[in-house]
């Protein structure tokens, strides 16, 4: 997974709440078998309007969306933040997000940004303007910085943060606890014999 | 010293946890890990790429669902025209014979909608994790398992290691009491819940729901209930299991027997919260009041009952809610201010994790009573699995469906999600026993209404959103 430590780059506003994935990347490009190119095919519906924010210079180079509650609701397709990955985004600043959405940006090398709706909503309004849609990430630090300060710390989870910052394979780090993760299956099997494996043969038989 | 009392949550957690990582977060365990042939294709070639192998295949299950075309099943992977969709169910076959996990071929008797086959399998255990990637894994929450959608880098740590990091999550009880009204079914409720909290009110939580109403549902209406607990932003939704619960495991094929099962349902008696124990959040529904609910946004928030009507925008302070409002409104093409009844329908869909299972079908053609599909109306019936198919077809279900109008197709995702030949054209209006209206989801510009099995069969009688209680 790539790191996350600083960008500086245009921000793109997208006044909306509660953005579904199917929205961000509809079912018929779900198809793929692979994560790359669906950048193209972010925001289907939404840009076949030419007037759409993402259609627009500057913000057809934006790095970063500011975009309103409960972002990336619905479906668990990690598509979504593939295709917003493929485009260009690397953050994304909302008062909330859906959960599963918000774990599968971690683990894409995308910086989730919740800050209150208040700030949010300043931060719509400066990304609106191409003078001053410019807005920092800091990771490292925990701050958003517009154009022109001033300066907005943001929490964030230590271990997730950690893990962006090193670009840390989380599957690497399990596999250090396997001796751990086997001694658990032998009580487990123990404590509970009847979660036992999957046998369809068992299945058809009957 | 007293031991601590626990949620249900809580207890089925603690039971999962195979290691601390040391940064406050736990090495969860996975019990049960479901695959299916759209968000799993990039998680086998990650394990390719790291040359890593499959920890525990024999506690993984692979079921290709959602491209799955709902005619012709006989012909196999053959009878998938669109080659992409052909692509990702080959994929998922090589896949799952070169890393050895159990699949359900698509021509098997078995085979259909994953959250649909795990269960009728005795695969979905009270006291288990299961995970899938696919949001609607909340489903088997209503053994008491804790089941959570997740996504593909996710599949890929469980396929790896049989854990995943977790931080734990906050609790919400929805205590739901009173009686459900004369053909007001879990459904309605579940709309109804959202309606309430809202498409974010349960974010961050897991869902507890209890009550006399919840224990008054069979295990199908459960199951609707915990299917849709993602619809309100939950990371899962569990009931306690009880003795509905074992009747339904001793009738499938792969849970436990004999002495096993004696003391599984020991232990599956204590999984209950207990007394004194604290959730973070905490919900009461009055079950009584609880009418037929239609949704007529895009969104499953947006929600009405049947003799609602459509938002009007002038009435709402907030200029961004009115937007929203609007723009729902206007991609529907639903005035505002309008009753709900009444609005003629094009396209019915029955079927789906959320409502494809036998009791639902029961439900949708009790609504026929030797009537017809409207003219102009197409109504599919599509079960959720093959065993739900056979079912139907014994109990003459699918006569009656064939017999008035409606089309009666092989087990799958279909309609409710437009990823196979079964979608809606623009503009076209379903009214669907589905889990989601977003805006495209049954095909690009379709436009879907949320509903029971049995108001879908009446509004496909009637040609137009109606009262089943009255119809």
């Amino acid at each position: 997974m790539q790191p996350f430590t600083r960008i500086e780059a245009i921000a793109a506003p997208l006044a909306m709440a509660n953005v579904d994935t199917d929205k961000i990347l509809a079912g018929q490009f779900l198809k793929t078998i692979t994560r790359e190119g669906l950048g193209e095919k972010l925001f289907w519906s939404l840009r076949q309007n030419p007037d759409f924010v993402l259609n627009r210079s500057p913000w057809n180079e934006a790095k970063i969306l500011v975009t309103l509650d409960n972002f990336g609701c619905g479906s668990s397709r990690e598509h979504a933040p593939w295709a917003l990955l493929d485009f260009g985004i690397r953050a994304i600043i909302a008062p909330s997000f859906a959960d599963i959405f918000y774990n599968n940006c971690f683990k894409n090398g995308i910086l989730p940004v919740e800050l209150n709706e208040t700030v949010v909503l300043q931060l719509l309004r400066l990304a609106s303007d191409p003078a001053r849609a410019q807005i920092a990430v800091d990771l490292e630090n925990q701050l958003v910085t517009p154009d022109g300060g001033p300066s907005i710390r943001f929490q964030v989870d230590p271990r997730r943060r950690s893990d962006l910052l090193n670009g840390v394979d989380e599957i690497d780090k399990a596999i250090q606890q396997a001796s751990q993760i086997e001694q658990f299956e032998n009580q487990a099997r123990s404590i509970a014999p009847w979660i036992s494996p999957i046998d369809l043969q068992l299945a058809e038989a009957q | 010293m007293e031991p601590q009392p626990r949620l249900l949550f809580e207890k089925v957690w603690d039971a999962h946890i195979a290691a601390e990582t040391g940064d406050g977060s736990v090495l969860l365990y996975i019990d049960r890990h479901l695959v299916n042939e759209v968000t799993s294709p990039q998680a086998f070639e990650g394990l390719r790429v790291a040359g890593r192998s499959v920890r525990r295949p024999d506690l993984t299950l692979a079921v290709a669902d959602h491209n799955v075309p709902t005619e012709n099943r006989q012909a196999g992977v053959s009878a998938i025209v669109e080659p992409e969709s052909r692509q990702q169910v080959e994929t998922l076959e090589a896949n799952v014979a070169e890393f050895g996990i159990p699949y359900i071929p698509l021509e098997s008797r078995r085979q259909g909608i994953v959250h649909i086959v795990g269960p009728e399998l005795g695969l979905t255990l009270p006291g288990t994790t299961i995970v899938c990637g696919d949001s609607h894994t909340s489903t088997h929450g209503a053994f008491g398992a804790l089941a959570f959608g997740i996504g593909t880098s996710e599949a890929e740590h469980v396929l790896a290691t049989q854990t995943l990091p977790q931080q734990s999550a906050r609790s919400m009880l929805i205590q739901i009491d009173g009686r459900l009204g004369q053909g007001v079914t879990a459904k309605d409720l579940v709309l109804h819940i959202i309606g309430e909290i809202g498409t974010a009110g349960a974010t961050g939580h897991v869902i507890e729901y209890a009550g006399e109403t919840v224990e008054s549902l069979n295990m199908a209406g459960r199951m609707t209930l915990c299917n849709m607990s993602i619809e309100a932003g939950a990371r899962a939704g569990m009931i306690a299991p009880d003795e509905k619960t074992f009747e339904w495991l001793a009738a499938t094929p792969l849970a436990p027997k004999g002495e096993t099962f004696e003391k599984a349902k020991t232990a599956w008696r204590a999984l209950r919260t207990d007394p004194g124990a604290q959730y973070d959040r905490e919900v009461r529904i009055d079950a009584s009041q609880v009418a037929p609910m239609v949704t007529w946004g895009t969104s499953p928030e947006a929600v009405t009952t049947i003799d609602g009507s459509t938002p009007d925008p002038n009435a709402i302070g907030d200029p961004a809610k009115r937007s929203q409002v609007e723009a729902m409104l206007g991609y529907m093409g639903l005035a505002s201010a309008t009753p709900i009844a009444d609005t003629p329908i094009d396209m019915v869909f029955i079927g789906s994790c959320t409502n494809g299972r036998i009791e639902d079908l029961r439900a949708a053609a009790a609504m026929i009573k030797g009537r017809r599909v409207a003219s102009g109306v197409r109504a599919l019936v599509v079960p959720g699995s093959g065993q739900v198919k056979a079912a139907a077809e014994a109990e003459g279900i699918a006569r009656m469906f064939i017999d008035a109008g409606f089309e009666w197709r092989e087990a799958g995702c279909s309609m409710c999600l437009g990823m196979n030949p079964d979608q809606l054209t623009p503009g076209q209006r379903c009214a669907s026993t589905s889990n989601r209206n977003f805006e495209g989801r049954q095909g690009p510009g379709g436009r879907t209404h949320l509903m029971s099995p049995a108001m879908a069969a009446a509004a496909a009688i009637a040609g137009r959103i109606v009262d089943a209680r009255s119809f």
